[in-house]
């Protein structure tokens, strides 16, 4: 996998006391690994960090609520991997 | 301060937008029922509303820098540290400074401080959300007056 992936995984790990090798790419971080959204908070406060971004959540939660998109297109890690990629993709765009 | 309102500070006395820093002042009072029970015979600030001193002054922070836009609530505490004590008729400096903006959220590092020495400090995180109805966000407006956070920060109209 992606080394996005790895960095997520370890951040998700120490966040939410989660072991390691438990977090695969396929897990849902909601349905999955139990994360809440108070967990999700530090989760995204690390990941912007790591790599220079702003996750967007607002915006997924909205098109989440809307039937835009489904939580796995946000939440499951590739995708969420995936996610991350584009907007670093974008900033140095 | 008047703390059977749970209004923590009394005046906002610097806000810089540029630096994402605020700073307020209050003034603990000399007596509350709060202090017969906290302690009997040794009245003393409860470590917890020192703690939402630092949590009212980093949101009037993210309401100003949201332009009044909309408003945080109180998210996590972390490494809160209470230094030393602190008595009745204390005057309190109270910085906040925003650290991380994220979406939907905000990572703040808050401080107090009496007399130049250091009481407390902690990381305080908000949550930043739409106001529940347009008169929480007038009240607030209002109140953001009463306490001098100045307006270039309010929203227009």
């Amino acid at each position: 996998m992606s080394s996005t992936f790895d960095t997520i995984a370890n951040i998700i790990a120490e966040t939410c006391d989660i072991p390691r090798d438990s977090i695969k790419p396929e897990s849902h971080a909601i349905n999955d690994l139990g994360i809440d959204s108070l967990d999700f908070l530090d989760i995204a406060f690390a990941i912007d960090k790591a790599f220079g971004i702003k996750l967007p959540l607002e915006q997924w939660t909205q098109e989440v609520n809307d039937g835009k998109a489904t939580t796995d297109h946000y939440f499951v890690l590739q995708n969420l991997s995936a996610r991350i990629d584009e907007l670093v993709a974008a900033k140095g765009a | 301060m008047r703390l059977e309102y749970f209004l923590l500070i009394d005046r906002v006395i610097d806000l810089n937008v540029a630096d994402r820093t605020i700073r307020s002042e209050a003034l603990v009072p000399t007596e509350s029922t709060i202090f017969e029970g906290h302690f009997p015979g040794f009245p003393l600030m409860p470590g917890v509303l020192l703690i939402e001193a630092m949590a009212q002054t980093a949101g009037w922070l993210a309401v100003a820098l949201n332009r009044f836009d909309r408003m945080p609530f109180l998210a996590s505490v972390k490494e809160a540290k209470l230094r030393t004590f602190v008595k009745p008729g204390q005057q309190l400096l109270i910085d906040a400074k925003l650290t991380h903006d994220g979406s939907g959220f905000a990572v703040t590092e808050t401080k107090v401080q009496a007399e130049g020495k250091l009481i407390c400090d902690a990381t305080i995180t908000l949550r930043v959300l739409e106001f529940p109805n347009p008169e929480m966000r007038k009240l607030m407006l209002e109140r953001a007056t009463q306490l001098g956070l100045t307006v270039e920060a309010q929203a227009d109209g």
